[in-house]
Order: C-alpha cells, then sequence, then structure tokens
C-alpha cells in the first residue's frame, strides 16, 4: 500500500478548495443564475456534470455540522436535504474561483479528461440500469464514474512536474498510467483520489470503488463493476482516455457479470452516441482550439 | 414549561392598526422549562419587549437558539439589552453556514459593523457564547434539552424540538415542505421522489409525540402556487402535518406583513374548515399568547 506523507496529504486537501471548476459549468452557472427564475434541475443538471462542483459540493454538504445519516452521493440528493437555493449559492462560490485552463503545465489535457469522466459516469449508469439495477443506484454509478479519476486533476494541478514525468512513461514505453503514477510519485490516482473522498467523508462504496478502479484482484461490487465496465468501453472506442490509452490484455481482467465479449455488451446499450455527444458538448471538444 | 410569543411576523415588521390584534414584530418565541431556564427561539423584534421583562430579575442567563439568519429572524440581536449588562451571560446557538464557511459567531458581527450599527460586537459588555449546532445533537439547557433538526428553507434552516420532563414542542422557524424539482416525464423524477418521500420520513420521526407545534404558516393554499420554493408552507401544509405527527396543539405563525388581523382570521378560518377531521387544537400565534404544557 503506497504512503502519502501527511504534509502531502493536507497540501492536496487544501488545494482542491481552491480548485476551479469546468469552463463550461462556471460560464453557464452564471448564466443561468442571472435568472431568478433559473430553473432547479436545469441547475443541477449543470452541476452534476463538473467532477470539481460535484466534489465540492459533496465534501461540504457531508460535513459534520449537518450530521446527515445516510451519507449524501448526489447532487440531487443535496438539493433534497439543503435546498436549491444553498446548492445555487455554493456552486457560484466555486464559479467564482475562476476555471481550468484547458491545458497546464503538464500538457496533461483538461477538456478530454472531462470528456472520459462524462462519458464513463453515463456508461456505468446505464450499465447499471441493464446489469445491476437491483443491487446498487443507478445515479451512484454515476457519481463513481464522474470521480472515478478525480486524482488525475489533482496530480496536474498540484504535482505538475511528476505527473508530467508518470504520463510520459506511459505514452513512451505503453505502461499503465496507474503504474507510471507509483513509479513516480510513490502513489497512484486511484489511490489519492480515494484518500480525498474518505477524507470528506463520502460514502464508503463510491470511497472504495475510486480506490480499487484499477485493481484486478479488489473485491468486487456491482458498482465496481459497472465502473470497470464503463471505463473499458470509454477507452477501447476512444471516448477520451484521460492520459490512459486502452490496451487489448486489458480484456482479460473485465468483470465477468457480463459475460465475457465487450462488443456484446455494447450492443445491448444501444446507441451511445448521444452519450458521446452529450460529454463532447460540455467538454467542449470540437468546439474551439 | 411555559411557552409565550413575543413576535408572529414574517419577513419584515408590520405595525400599524391593521395587525394590533396578532402583532407587527417579527420572530421571537420565550420558553421557559419547568425549573425556569430561559430559551428564546429567534431574535427577530419581538426580542425587544421580551428583553425589556428581563432586566427587572438580573442577572439574566439566556440561551438563543436562531433557526436561520434571514434578518427577520435576528434583526432584534442587537436590540437584546441583557447583551450590554456585565454579568449576563447569553449563548447563541445557530447553524453553520456552507456558503460562508463560518459558524454562528458571525450572526452579531456581520449586523454589528460600523456603517450599520454604533457599537462593535467587542463592545458588549455580558459573558457571550456562541455554539455553532450539529443537527441532530441535542443540547442540554438545565432540565430541558433543545434538539436541531435541518428543515427546508433557501438558506439552512434548523427547526428546534424542545423537551422537558416528558413534554415537547417543536418549532419549525421557516419551512416550506418538500417539492420535487423535475416533472413526472424527467427521467430523475421518480429517483428525486424517492429521496423526498425518505426525507419526509425522517422529518416526520423526528417530530414525533409533540405536545406543540409551532409551525411557518405564511401562505394560503390559493397563494402558495405563486410562491412555492419560497420557503415557506401554508395552513393546510401545517394543519396535515399536525395530523400525521398526532401533535396535540398547533399554533400557525410567521404571518405575511400584509396580512391584517380581519384577512388572517378569515384564511385560518377557511383552512380549518378543509381540515374538519383534525383531532388538535389549533391556534392563530398572537403576540402575548402563552400556553402552558
Ligand atoms: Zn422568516
Ligand atoms: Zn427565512
Amino acid at each position: 500500500m503506497p504512503q502519502l506523507t501527511l504534509e502531502l496529504e493536507r497540501r492536496l486537501t487544501t488545494a482542491v478548495e481552491r480548485m476551479p471548476a469546468f469552463p463550461k459549468s462556471v460560464q453557464v452557472i452564471l448564466e443561468m443564475t442571472r435568472d431568478i427564475n433559473c430553473l432547479p434541475r436545469n441547475l443541477v443538471g449543470v452541476i452534476e456534470k463538473d467532477p470539481v462542483m460535484t466534489v465540492k459540493i459533496l465534501r461540504v454538504i457531508n460535513s459534520a455540522y449537518y450530521g446527515l445519516p445516510n451519507k449524501i452521493t448526489s447532487v440531487g440528493q443535496s438539493v433534497v436535504y439543503l435546498g436549491i437555493n444553498t446548492i445555487k449559492n455554493l456552486a457560484l462560490s466555486f464559479a467564482a474561483v475562476g476555471i481550468l485552463p484547458r491545458f497546464n503545465t503538464t500538457g496533461f489535457d483538461i477538456q478530454r479528461y472531462l470528456l472520459h469522466s462524462l462519458s464513463v459516469a453515463s456508461l456505468a449508469r446505464l450499465l447499471c440500469e441493464k446489469y445491476a439495477r437491483s443491487e446498487v443506484d443507478p445515479g451512484d454509478c454515476y457519481i463513481a464514474g464522474l470521480l472515478h479519476d478525480f486524482g488525475k486533476v489533482v496530480f496536474a494541478q498540484f504535482m505538475v512536474g511528476e505527473f508530467m514525468k508518470a504520463l510520459a512513461i506511459t505514452i513512451d514505453h505503453g505502461k499503465p498510467l496507474f503504474e507510471a503514477e507509483i513509479e513516480v510519485i510513490g502513489a497512484d490516482h486511484a489511490f489519492v483520489g480515494a484518500l480525498l473522498a474518505k477524507k470528506w467523508k463520502f460514502a464508503e462504496p463510491l470511497v472504495n470503488c475510486i480506490r480499487d478502479h484499477h485493481d484486478a484482484a479488489a473485491e468486487p461490487s456491482a458498482m465496481l463493476d459497472c465502473l470497470r465496465m464503463a471505463d473499458a468501453i470509454c477507452r477501447k472506442h476512444a471516448f477520451g482516455d484521460a492520459g490512459n490509452p486502452w490496451r487489448e490484455e486489458e480484456l482479460a481482467a473485465l468483470p465477468t457479470r457480463f459475460g465475457d465479449d465487450i462488443e456484446v455488451v455494447i450492443a445491448t446499450l444501444g446507441d451511445l452516441q448521444k452519450i458521446v455527444n452529450d460529454a463532447q458538448a460540455f467538454a467542449q471538444i470540437g468546439t474551439e482550439k | 414549561m411555559k411557552v409565550k410569543m413575543w413576535g408572529v411576523r414574517g419577513s419584515i415588521p408590520a405595525p400599524g392598526p391593521h395587525t394590533v390584534r396578532h402583532g407587527g414584530n417579527t420572530t421571537c418565541i420565550e420558553v421557559r422549562t419547568d425549573a425556569d431556564n430561559l430559551i428564546i427561539l429567534d431574535a427577530g423584534t419581538g426580542i425587544f419587549p421580551l428583553a425589556q421583562t428581563l432586566l427587572a430579575h438580573l442577572p439574566v442567563t439566556a440561551n438563543i437558539f436562531i433557526t436561520h439568519t434571514h434578518w427577520d429572524h435576528i434583526q432584534g440581536l442587537p436590540f437584546f439589552v441583557p447583551l450590554y449588562i456585565p454579568g449576563n451571560t447569553v449563548c447563541i446557538h445557530g447553524a453553520y453556514d456552507l456558503v460562508a464557511m463560518k459558524g454562528i459567531e458571525q450572526v452579531m458581527d456581520v449586523q454589528m459593523q460600523y456603517s450599520y450599527f454604533p457599537i462593535r460586537e467587542a463592545e458588549l459588555r455580558a459573558g457571550i457564547k456562541y455554539e455553532t449546532l450539529t443537527v441532530g445533537a441535542p443540547v442540554v439547557v438545565g432540565d430541558a434539552t433543545v434538539t436541531p433538526v435541518l428543515l427546508n428553507h433557501p438558506v439552512p434552516n434548523l427547526g428546534y424540538r424542545v423537551a422537558c420532563n416528558g413534554r415537547a414542542i417543536f418549532f419549525t422557524g421557516d419551512h416550506e415542505p418538500l417539492g420535487n424539482i423535475y416533472t413526472p416525464d424527467d427521467s430523475e423524477y421518480a429517483n428525486y421522489q424517492a429521496i423526498i418521500d425518505h426525507r419526509h420520513v425522517e422529518l416526520d420521526a423526528a417530530l414525533g409525540q409533540l405536545d406543540l407545534l409551532i409551525c411557518d404558516t405564511a401562505y394560503t393554499l390559493a397563494e402558495y402556487p405563486a410562491k412555492t420554493g419560497w420557503g415557506h408552507g401554508t395552513f393546510d401544509h401545517a394543519m396535515d402535518m399536525a395530523k400525521r405527527i398526532g401533535a396535540k396543539r398547533l399554533i400557525c405563525t410567521h404571518h405575511e406583513p400584509t396580512r391584517g388581523d380581519d384577512e388572517l382570521e378569515k384564511v385560518f378560518a377557511e383552512a380549518l374548515s378543509r381540515h374538519p377531521q383534525l383531532d388538535c387544537e389549533v391556534m392563530l400565534a398572537r403576540e402575548g399568547l402563552e400556553i402552558l404544557l
């Protein structure tokens, strides 16, 4: 098990508080909230497409003062508990921090990361609806997909030199990104993402899912299965790979509940183009240079 | 326990000939426990006349519980005279502000700034404590316990359950029953409704076994469609809730500032006539109303 120093852990946690959100959500939220009659569901629809906003909302609402007995796992649930006006003002305060630049000095493409996270999130929800409806809430699978690679943005923002090196190793040597991260940083994005999620008191299944999403030997769960399958489909079909290209040998390690042919699974999901188009529209890929 | 209403108006004070019977001060409720400990629920302008009565018996020990920090629930606080007298002890309890990321200690500071008030918070002479509450965690005040329950309003609003020797009252502060943000043809509708239903069960459980429910009834049934999402309930909501949770008595409060006494009594009577099966005593809040439990 990798170890982060306490100092590094503290640095990453406080850094995330100052992390800006994605350009599209910031822009849309500022626009929408100028109208006093802006529809709550539209606002929720924007917030829950932005991993940074979602992380920040869940972090705040799970804070000890609100002592909520059942962990809040979605933006919609946060609205039920805190009301739309509080969620709106939280989102505005996050929007005021600024926006994530498309590329930072690591060369990590933040829009491709967002495209990947959004596609995995929507696919994980869809897979859950088709294959695991009775075991886990599809909305929770969506959040797992949206946040599974959150550790990467944290690395890209706050461990620039190290993350750049890890990305280069993955490209040059065809090594999975998480292995390259462990080699360079001492911990991978899954570990760091889970560590932060745990610190913010996110629901335990979500924390475990983030932690285990690259661990073939991890205890399986319905949520983890949906997440891993969604991740594989997205990367195999290049719906954004977040710096970690697909490798054919990953096929063997896919969860068994979906059968043994990934293409058959994809066929059962119907037309995925809408999911990809929605994600692209939000990540703004292809709409700007 | 003894409960006395000192302010029953919502939003803004409404003095004048049309409100003499029910009163124009904003929200403030005095609760005396069996052992005469003083609990004050909200600090609207009604806290000023209450403060006058306290000066006869110094020193004052008061626990003020703020439901939420909208003006009509805090604007009397700088005029709570015991705060200026050495030897008094005042503890102000309230919710954590998620957006400002500050505890209830900001409630005085914010109001007592140079441009808005002549005295600074630091100049108050009583012993003042601020307690930022954890939802669901009871606070002991002498022989009573006060438990904050998170309700629904545009800013986090804590309803308070005050229990003393087997009797219990609950004050909602400002509260609107939860509504679905989706329409039935949205795919998210059912899921969101399930969370709401679960939440209503949780809330009803927290409000069980009440001798007295004091509830926000700002609107009438007819007004509500135009005011949905504003964070207040109706007379009918409150009566339905009282019936559901089996409360023994219901006091309707947070009267609209534009609603004069005659109109208030009329809309109240109409709501009552829609709830003939209600087997609990229902009253309109008015300044000076006292209930002994
Ligand atoms: Zn109010
Ligand atoms: Zn209010």
